[in-house]
């Protein structure tokens, strides 16, 4: 296959998906075999876009969140003081990717009541594990020869870590948010048993109402935003390769 | 001046650098061979404090290197190793710039120091300047890890088989800029490899290393003449004895007056080379030619074969 055309296919992508969040009612004749004959085949309680941007900024918080910790994390257990922690700490981040999100909501709740906020905790958790493994490889594996011209030209351990370690471990760090807010974009949807306002409501409603539309809806929509945002971090995470030098 | 006094090193009460004590004069090449595992490695990466002395000191024009924070130290003293260390995400010029960027030079004197040091290796600022490494060939990232080791005009130069990584047509290049670098800087350079030929070939002084030990330091030509110890011998080689004492020598010192027939060599070519020319030409005599190509006389086969053979 020629190289522009998974280019022109992701922008015919994005182009559909902006046209059904402005304008879903235009796509109701596609929608409409799907339902019953009086049912309604856009979602009717509320609007799409709005829902997808909620979704979106739910997403968006909780990785950042996870990508400040899961990064900090290993920077802290590659240092020399912080050796001892990094058993710890990797089964620690391991036991938040064990635990099933929905038990994590189910247990958030009661603690910090309905809504959005024990979908992000939920969501923090699960992200934590791809970005930290990440991080800790990058950092754990940068060429010997290197950091020793580092430490050589008389770099104190934080300049080291700022102006070599990190900008080398850059790539595949970008890698393991990549991983983790696909992950994140697909889990949030369950928030939506707990009340947070995702794109699980419109799969929830149509799940409750027999309204196949509405399920395929929420999922495509869904399914879109993850294809679409795992190309673009892909991009930025060549983009950064080929600027080091280590593609 | 570096003295090396009474030095030690231990790892987990294995002795690695095993009381050393040596002095490098300044404006000198240094070179220090050894098996893989002697401690070569170890005890210049005590100069630099890269690693920390067990006991002992090092003194770098009288002041002992611990009087100052090992970064601080670092930066004041060059340091060249083995498959470059260039920065990936930097570029030529970055890499050059890197110590006097710590040491906060102005721009302006940063950016003439790298073109000055890039035109030195012969490599043009413009083209290369904004290069990243991986786009130069291995070659080229050696030159350039060396010229950001001598990027701040450190008065010591620290290199570990620096050279180990290039085919032998870019080495021998490559040592020639070194000497020439070398001159040109007044640096004290000390080396580290386990290649006997470029040893011969760069050092003013050979310290040779044997189980953490210096088992004999000394001029190239006292090592071919006097061995320490039989470790020393089989490192020179037995077979090649001869003709490491002609490497060392320039033809000019074996030079006599009188008249030869054909292509002259140059007085600062060493007498290994005049030999292989007598050699290969089958003749008996070489015209001499001083640099500028004045002539200074012959050198015959005879007066080389007597120089090649054991000294008495």
């Amino acid at each position: 296959m020629r190289a522009w055309v998974p280019a022109i296919l992701r922008g015919l992508l994005l182009l559909v998906l902006i046209a059904f969040l402005v304008s879903p009612g235009s796509f109701e004749p596609l929608l409409k075999p799907l339902v019953q004959p009086n049912a309604p085949a856009i979602y009717n309680q509320g609007s799409l876009l709005s829902l997808t941007l909620l979704h979106l900024r739910t997403v968006l918080i909780a990785t950042l969140a996870a990508t400040i910790i899961a990064v900090l994390l290993a920077i802290l257990v590659t240092r020399p003081f912080g050796a001892e922690f990094l058993a710890l700490s990797r089964s620690l981040v391991n036991i938040g990717q064990t635990f099933p999100p929905v038990a994590v909501l189910a247990l958030a709740v009661p603690a910090v009541g309905f809504g959005e906020k024990p979908t992000l905790i939920a969501l923090f958790l699960y992200g934590l594990l791809p970005i930290f493994e990440n991080t800790l490889t990058a950092l754990t594996n940068l060429p010997r020869s290197v950091m020793e011209a580092a430490r050589g030209s008389g770099m104190t351990p934080l300049q080291r870590l700022i102006q070599v370690e990190l900008p080398l471990s850059l790539p595949v760090v970008v890698a393991g948010i990549r991983l983790s807010v696909v992950i994140s974009l697909a889990t949030a949807t369950i928030g939506s048993t707990v009340a947070a306002k995702t794109l699980g409501e419109v799969i929830i409603a149509g799940l409750q109402s027999n309204n196949l539309a509405f399920v395929l809806q929420g999922g495509l929509i869904v399914g879109a935003l993850a294809v679409l945002i795992y190309d673009g971090l892909s991009a930025v995470e060549a983009m950064i390769a080929r600027r080091t030098g280590a593609a | 001046m570096i003295e090396i006094d009474a030095i030690t090193k231990r790892y987990d009460g294995v002795t690695v650098v095993d009381n050393v004590s040596m002095v490098i004069e300044p404006r000198t090449v240094t070179v220090v061979v050894g098996t893989s595992g002697s401690g070569k490695t170890t005890l210049i990466r005590m100069i630099n404090r890269l690693v920390e002395a067990s006991e002992g000191a090092i003194r770098l024009d009288g002041e002992d290197n611990r009087s100052i924070p090992g970064y601080e130290l670092r930066r004041r003293i060059g340091y060249a190793i083995q498959g470059h260390g260039l920065f990936p995400h930097r570029t030529v010029a970055q890499n050059i710039a890197t110590v006097p960027g710590l040491l906060g030079w102005t721009k302006a004197r940063t950016d003439a120091k790298v073109e000055e040091l890039l035109t030195l290796f012969q490599l043009d600022p413009k083209t290369f300047g904004p290069r990243y490494p991986h786009e130069l060939s291995g070659g080229q990232q050696q030159r350039v890890g060396v010229a950001r080791a001598l990027a701040a005009e450190p008065n010591v130069l620290l290199m570990d088989e620096p050279f180990g990584a290039l085919d032998p047509i870019i080495r021998a290049k490559a040592q020639e800029d070194l000497l020439a670098i070398q001159k040109h800087f007044g640096t004290t350079i000390v080396l580290v490899t386990h290649d006997m030929n470029e040893a011969f070939h760069l050092a003013d002084k050979i310290a040779v290393m044997d189980k953490g030990r210096v088992v004999q330091y000394g001029p190239p030509a006292e090592l071919v003449r006097a061995p320490a110890t039989p470790f020393v011998e089989t490192l020179i080689g037995d077979a090649e004895r001869p003709f490491r004492l002609l490497s060392i020598a320039k033809t000019g010192a074996a030079a006599e007056p009188g008249e030869a027939e054909g292509e002259p060599i140059r007085e600062d070519r060493s007498q290994q080379e005049a030999l292989a020319d007598l050699i290969w030409s089958g003749r008996d005599a070489l015209p001499v030619i001083s640099r500028n190509g004045v002539p200074m006389g012959r050198v015959t086969l005879d007066a080389i074969l007597k120089r090649a053979a054991r000294p008495r």
